[in-house]
């Protein structure tokens, strides 16, 4: 385990962020290192990959549209996407305000917090899922109080939101945070002496800068959410129609050996996880060209 | 440098051949679902014991749990099991569909078609049982809320939906118009679909959702002596289902291992007075009649009625309820109609 993985989880963005930009090659060893990318890429990205997309390929067009547009697939994708897309607004506004905090102010204990937030990345889901079930359950810590005001998480679609909402969380904190540092507490003070409102500092000062830095935290969030598994089975009760997710559907069609069928969902959701990432992409892009 | 490296290989090297020598002659891999825990702990170490006394030979079993399904899925995909011990004939009948990995006839060669021990489907309610459910009836009144898995992903699962389809059908003359409402009404009631049977009994145990658990009899007694003692308490319905979990060697596993002939004494020796008493002991009812005499007050007599003559076999049950498009997907959908 690294003894410092917040620190190690901006790295990875900030690298992330900087390599778009063309060098000149200085460090030898390109051949060698990128024909060994290569082959670490064939083997754990594009050979699965493959097989996804060579059993999907095997259907008949029929089939396909069958397995994907089934009423019951349908209903979890519309859970999977909608509660991913709460769950990514959610940590967009309470993401960006942890990550202010931790980085405008100094309080004891702010160490802890910070590694607190890379939680979500290091703890097993299915520990997280047992855990949020644990508290949210009607006999609960604090589902009890929440049934009194008729309040019900775990085994609803709130629940899945409340799982998803979870493990978004660091995504969003770790995409703001370098930014929010590399942004100079000057400048607000500047916009503040030239006489512009609390309001519109925030408005016209902090928010252009950060914006590009949200959506792409908020992506991210969004992109994790939709394909997360182990944290959801546990605390969504997993009804068909209702409380089931994608990914559960995919794995309930494998253990019935439907394979086509399962693949044929797989596909459409790595054709989502696609989109996703080229939207994540041009959101990078479109960062570098304001200059931040 | 190269020495170090060299060195470093050398000690490695004689530590692995000193660690195999210490392990044991033989080893096992036993694939079964997840009930089975407890009935496979206490009877690998027994059969170790006979084994050694037999043959001279140290045999070490090593198990795998967890849902039937999936459990099958993960030998066709390679898992190397040298016998697989699961919920349900159709799961082990996969291993020959999808994979042929055993052939046709792997059923009929050990006695009681091939299931050692056998179980049946019971109700678990809670203490004083304050719903006061007596038989499957009262599973689909209004204010009752059921606990089951999901039959998708469940063997354990399957059999209660079948248990309580066959019910339906015995109470309404072989009407399947009136057991199929009788069991869409059940799942009405239903709230959670975990996907596995442990995952269901957590949610009736620790969660404490549910008024009913409609569980295998092993793990309803497995819940109320050790899970939650003085809790629960078992309801024995008027009909219930004869379930056969059956065993089989993996012919292609173990002739390519060379494991056959230890592997088919595993499964033979579940047939002994010694490994029945293990069995009854977890629970399970056991095949030798005698033994079953025993343990007579252990098991409720209940009418038991079986998947081949109401179902017309597996191979029909899985096609008419479970696969997609079959009875257990429509009664979902019409659910959702609400």
């Amino acid at each position: 385990m690294d003894a410092n993985p917040d620190a190690n989880a901006r790295d990875h963005f900030e690298v992330n962020m900087s390599t778009a930009t063309r060098k000149r090659r200085v460090i030898p060893g390109f051949g060698l290192t990128m024909g060994f990318s290569l082959l670490y890429l064939g083997f754990i990205f594009l050979i699965p990959v493959g097989g996804l997309l060579l059993y999907t390929s095997m259907m008949s067009w029929e089939d396909f549209w069958r397995a994907v547009s089934h009423p019951q697939v349908v209903a979890s994708y519309k859970l999977s996407f909608s509660a991913s897309l709460i769950g990514a607004s959610i940590n967009l506004v309470f993401g960006a305000l942890v990550a202010w905090v931790l980085v405008r102010y100094s309080f004891p204990g702010k160490k802890v917090v910070d590694a607190l937030v890379d939680l979500p990345f290091a703890l097993p889901t299915a520990v997280a899922g047992i855990a949020l079930v644990t508290l949210y359950a009607s006999t609960g810590w604090v589902g009890q109080y929440l049934t009194i005001f008729g309040i019900k998480v775990a085994y609803t679609q709130l629940g899945v939101v409340v799982a998803l909402t979870y493990i978004g969380l660091p995504f969003v904190v770790r995409t703001v945070q370098p930014v929010l540092e590399d942004l100079e507490a000057e400048r607000e003070e500047a916009s503040a002496s030239l006489g512009a409102s609390r309001f519109t500092t925030v408005r016209r000062v902090i928010l252009p800068s950060l914006l590009p830095a949200l959506l792409t935290g908020y992506a991210l969030a969004f992109a994790r959410a939709v394909g997360e598994y182990g944290s959801v089975v546990f605390i969504s009760g997993n009804m068909p129609y209702r409380t089931e997710i994608t990914p559960l559907l995919i794995v309930a069609k494998a253990e019935q050996y439907d394979y086509p069928g399962a693949a044929a969902i797989g596909t459409v959701m790595l054709i989502a996880a696609f989109l996703l990432l080229l939207l994540i992409n041009g959101l990078q892009w479109w960062t570098q060209r304001r200059g931040l | 440098m190269k020495n170090i490296l060299k060195n470093t290989l050398a000690g490695a090297l004689a530590t692995l051949i000193a660690g195999s020598a210490l392990a044991a002659d033989i080893n096992l891999l036993n694939v079964s679902y997840d009930p089975t825990r407890e009935l496979y702990r206490e009877y690998n170490a027994a059969f170790s014991k006979y084994w050694q006394a037999e043959t001279g030979q140290s045999v070490n079993v090593r198990q795998s749990h967890g849902g039937s399904g999936s459990q099958a899925r993960a030998v066709i995909d390679g898992l190397d099991a040298d016998v697989v011990t699961l919920a349900l004939a159709y799961d082990v009948d996969a291993l020959r569909q999808h994979a042929d990995l055993i052939p046709e006839n792997w059923q009929s060669r050990l006695a009681n078609n091939s299931s050692p021990y056998t179980s049946t489907i019971v109700l678990l309610v809670r203490k004083g049982n304050p719903k006061n459910i007596k038989d499957w009836d009262d599973l689909v009144r209004d204010d009752v809320e059921v606990i089951t898995p999901n039959p998708k992903t469940s063997g354990g699962a399957r059999w209660n939906y079948l248990a309580a389809w066959g019910y339906a059908l015995k109470q309404n003359g072989g009407d399947e118009e009136k057991a199929y409402e009788f069991v869409r009404k059940l799942f009405a009631n239903v709230p959670v679909l975990d996907p596995g049977a442990r995952g269901a009994t957590n949610t009736f145990v620790q969660r404490g959702l549910g008024d009913v658990f409609i569980a295998w009899e092993n793990e309803a007694y497995l819940s109320v002596e050790q899970l939650g003692k003085g809790e629960f308490e078992i309801v024995v319905p008027s009909v219930s289902i004869l379930a056969e979990p059956p065993v089989t060697v993996v012919d292609k596993n173990v002739d390519r291992k060379g494991t056959r002939e230890v592997a088919e004494a595993y499964l033979q020796y579940l047939y002994s007075e010694e490994a029945q008493r293990i069995a009854a002991r977890n629970y399970y009812r056991p095949s030798n009649p005698e033994i079953a005499r025993e343990f007579a007050d252990k098991f409720v007599d209940v009418e038991l009625f079986r998947i081949d003559d109401v179902f017309g076999g597996w191979e029909k049950a899985q096609n008419d309820h479970f696969n997609d498009g079959g009875k257990f997907d429509s009664i979902l959908e019409s659910l959702t109609k609400r």
